[in-house]
């Protein structure tokens, strides 16, 4: 915690009913930007009544590096590098996201097999991601290292496998307007669904170590409800929205690359919490294998790239896209204007973490400060994401 | 390195089962073996930091896994990310909130000079225009065995540093200053853009 | 999910004195858009939300885009009496479009999984009467995003919970993500072997499209 350096605005007292707690004024403490639970740069404002949160405001900005203004500049092609650091977690999953667009506005056919390649590298994505999204819930929660440790053990070896394939371990730059950059070898594709295979056991292992656990329990349970109508007119997607009960997946809604060829089942959530919300990324790691096993099984042969689209001059017609792809965080958009030039006129994400905090507030209030530190740890932002 | 004795009859004497060392050698030498990094991650670097003190790479064999969340606490900060204009007068501040003697690791092309980033209005061109910088690791980002390589270059630094004599380091000198102003935000850029002091950029030299 | 023009029809029905009009979108995305008068855009915006065929109750998307002032150049053939002969001489007139500001929001439904719906809101200019409503009121996810509108292209939204800048800090006066945005010049230019090749292949680009065909509708 840094000094207070922003003050807030003033604010109504509550009311004084305040039980067996001394009766004060309210603390005003400001977490952030330096906070090591904060998952990066992230600020709040928080006002303290002893413990309890009343207030509490996001402070953004601070790794605010100018995607967008930065996309506007570079040619669309440019911008696939850019992409890998939004979500720095997740650079398939943003690649694609990006590609998709670009191929809507420009009307540009996948051929299949770099179609399944994208289905698989998206849920090699969301498998490391929620693993390391629970290493790093569980490290706030006061299990020091430990899980953490786990996570990024097995973390790697996905990144393993990202390496091998595109030539980096995070920043994989893999996608391209019309399919992927290299295609997968029948090595590579054996050494993935080997790691595919024995990925649930670990996940059960975790499952096991922290389902019961009754620190977990009592750190997790009805801490930070969110009900489902805030959680649709706040515009939250993803797995927190889904704890909420809201079945609303864009890979089933939009059917986008060849979801709609396999067969997986969409976790749901009853009661919104931050347990709901642990509990969705687990069962979310169950079905991505499901998916990755029954993808091993049907990619075939063939190109990887359509041959049509230009590498270099490409130049999409004028008009107007938006593209959207279900990220391990949420709903991942890319709305992009095309004047006819080399460049977009206008190159805007729609993230998804950024959009989640919105509820933040509603979700922390009347919970001590040690909550807001878990109920932050669930909604899984990433700064990259949430500045730009 | 112990300046008064000679190699040869130091190495005579360790073969015989004496160790002979100076003050300065024993005292780098524990200085070095037990730097305490600041958790302060900004970007896409601090995850692969994080990677390098996870089991796999384990930063603990040189000595660096105590990661203290007070700057008060640490020596060592790994600048590891973009350098916003937002975020730069944080960073200044936790510099002048540790305490001597430390050093500054700016991981990452970003922290370099803004890296990829630049072209942004909100990007600092580098740490180094606020704080001096003692080992600087190219990458985007760079691997964790990078991060390793300019741990272990920070150690060789510190094993070389004086206790006494005219080139003693520079957190002995009384003189040399171990905090640095804090820039403000001004109403198109920070005020000032850098700091003269700290900030001397070569002048380049061309045919 | 019924067609635009549907829609259209029925938010004229619903709200009465609403101006709609339909942005086409020649693009293969094929996604038009409906343009709303300011005046009634919260109402319009309350009929999506809750029309029960409609249901856009998920907001999904909100950015600004800034269109700047730009001038039309009109050649029309005219015949005119030359030293005393009719000849067809050829007359440019230039007609200056001001610019303004512009706020989209691409909306679907949770409730019905359909989409996108996609509404767009201009401001008469760029300067001091960038204003427009602000419709977090219908959908909160929209808080943040006109926030960062705010920040970036400087449209102030009317009805707004908490208008102040979000990424940027608050001493900044600019707004950098306008279109004729000058930054300050803070980093040491180096000059590389890249300028060369750069200039030199400014002689093959293309020129661009026309001015007039640069902006949807």
């Amino acid at each position: 915690m840094t000094a207070t350096v922003q003050t807030l605005e003033a604010m109504e007292r509550p009311p004084v009913s305040m039980g067996s707690r001394l009766e004060g004024e309210l603390l005003e403490v400001s977490m952030g930007p330096q906070h090591p639970s904060t998952h990066g740069v992230f600020r709040m404002n928080v006002a303290l009544e002893g413990e309890i949160v009343r207030k509490l405001k996001p402070v953004f900005g601070y790794l605010h590096r100018n995607h967008e203004k930065i996309g506007e500049n570079a040619s669309y092609l440019g911008s696939m590098p850019y992409t890998d650091r939004l979500d720095y977690f997740c650079s398939m999953t943003n690649n694609w996201a990006y590609a998709l667009s670009v191929e809507k506005l420009a009307g540009i056919e996948v051929p299949e097999r770099a179609e399944y390649l994208r289905v698989i590298l998206a849920e090699l994505t969301r498998l490391q991601n929620h693993v390391s999204l629970l290493g790093f819930l569980l490290n706030d929660m006061g299990a020091w290292g430990t899980p953490l440790m786990y996570a990024f053990r097995d973390r790697e070896k996905i990144l393993d496998l990202f390496e091998s394939l595109s030539g980096s371990r995070m920043m994989c730059d893999y996608m391209r307007f019309g399919g992927c950059r290299v295609d997968a070898s029948p090595e590579w594709l054996a050494r993935a669904k080997k790691i595919a295979d024995i990925f649930p056991r670990f996940v059960d292992e975790l499952e096991q170590l922290i389902v019961g656990n009754e620190v977990v329990i009592a750190r997790t349970q009805n801490v930070g409800k969110l009900s489902s109508e805030l959680a649709v007119s706040a515009g939250i997607t993803g797995p927190m929205l889904r704890a909420c009960g809201v079945n609303y997946d864009v890979r089933k809604v939009d059917g986008y690359g060849f979801y709609p060829r396999f067969k997986f089942r969409i976790p749901l959530g009853e009661h919104g919490d931050t347990y709901d919300r642990l509990m969705m990324r687990i069962l979310e790691m169950h079905e991505s294998v499901v998916i990755l096993k029954q993808a091993f099984e049907q990619i075939p042969p063939g190109p990887i790239i359509n041959p049509k689209v230009k590498i270099r001059a490409f130049r999409p017609p004028i008009g107007e896209a938006y593209g959207r792809i279900e990220g391990p965080k949420g709903e991942l958009g890319f709305y992009l204007i095309s004047d006819g030039g080399p460049n977009p006129y206008r190159y805007r994400v729609r993230p998804p973490s950024f959009i989640n905090l919105t509820v933040l507030e509603d979700l922390c209030l009347g919970h001590t400060v040690a909550d807001v530190m878990v109920i932050l740890g669930s909604v899984d932002i990433v700064m990259g994401e949430v500045d730009r | 390195m112990s300046e008064g004795i000679d190699e040869g009859l130091r190495s005579k004497l360790q073969q015989q089962g004496v160790w002979v060392t100076s003050v300065q050698e024993l005292y780098n030498w524990g200085r070095k073996n037990s730097i305490w990094p600041l958790q302060f991650g900004l970007a896409c670097c601090a995850i692969e930091m994080i990677a390098t003190a996870a089991s796999r790479y384990d930063i603990a064999r040189f000595g660096g896994e105590v990661f203290r969340p007070s700057p008060r606490q640490a020596d060592l900060m790994i600048v590891a990310g973009t350098v916003t204009k937002k975020m730069a007068p944080q960073i200044v501040r936790l510099y002048n909130q540790m305490a001597d003697p430390k050093y500054v690791i700016a991981m990452g092309a970003c922290a370099i000079s803004g890296g990829p980033f630049k072209q942004g209005y909100n990007v600092l061109k580098g740490i180094d225009r606020y704080i001096p910088v003692d080992v600087y690791i190219p990458g985007c980002p760079p691997r964790p065995e990078a991060l390793l390589h300019a741990f272990m270059e920070l150690q060789s630094k510190i094993d070389e540093q004086k206790l006494s004599g005219a080139n003693k380091a520079a957190h002995l000198e009384p003189e040399e200053p171990s905090e640095f102003p804090v820039p403000e935000f001004g109403k198109h850029d920070l005020e000032p853009p850098a700091n003269p002091n700290v900030f001397r950029p070569p002048a380049i030299e061309r045919a | 999910m019924e067609g635009l023009e549907q829609i259209k029809a029925r938010i004229k029905a619903a709200v009465p004195g609403a101006k709609i009009d339909i942005v086409p979108n020649p693009s293969p995305a094929n996604q038009p858009s409906l343009v709303i008068d300011n005046e009634h855009a919260r109402d319009v915006a309350r009929f999506l939300c809750d029309d029960p065929a409609l249901r856009l109750d998920y907001c999904s998307n909100v950015t600004g885009i800034d269109w700047l002032d730009r001038s039309v150049k009109k050649t029309v053939k005219v015949k005119k009496v030359v030293d005393g002969e009719e000849k067809e001489v050829v007359e440019t007139t230039e007609e200056k479009l001001p610019g303004y500001l512009e706020a989209v929001y691409h909306l679907y439904s949770m409730a019905h999984k359909h989409g996108p719906v996609i509404i767009r809101m201009r401001t008469a200019d760029r300067a001091e009467n960038a204003c427009l409503p602000s419709l977090t009121p219908v959908w909160r996810s929209a808080e943040f995003q006109e926030r960062e509108i705010f920040d970036l292209y400087g449209v102030r939204f009317d009805g707004h919970p908490d208008l102040r800048r979000i990424l940027m800090w608050d001493e900044f006066e600019d707004h950098p993500m306008r279109k004729d945005y000058r930054e300050p010049n803070d980093y040491e230019y180096e000059p590389t072997p890249h300028d060369d090749v750069l200039e030199k292949a400014k002689g093959h680009y293309t020129s661009r499209p026309a001015e007039e065909e640069l902006k949807p509708s």
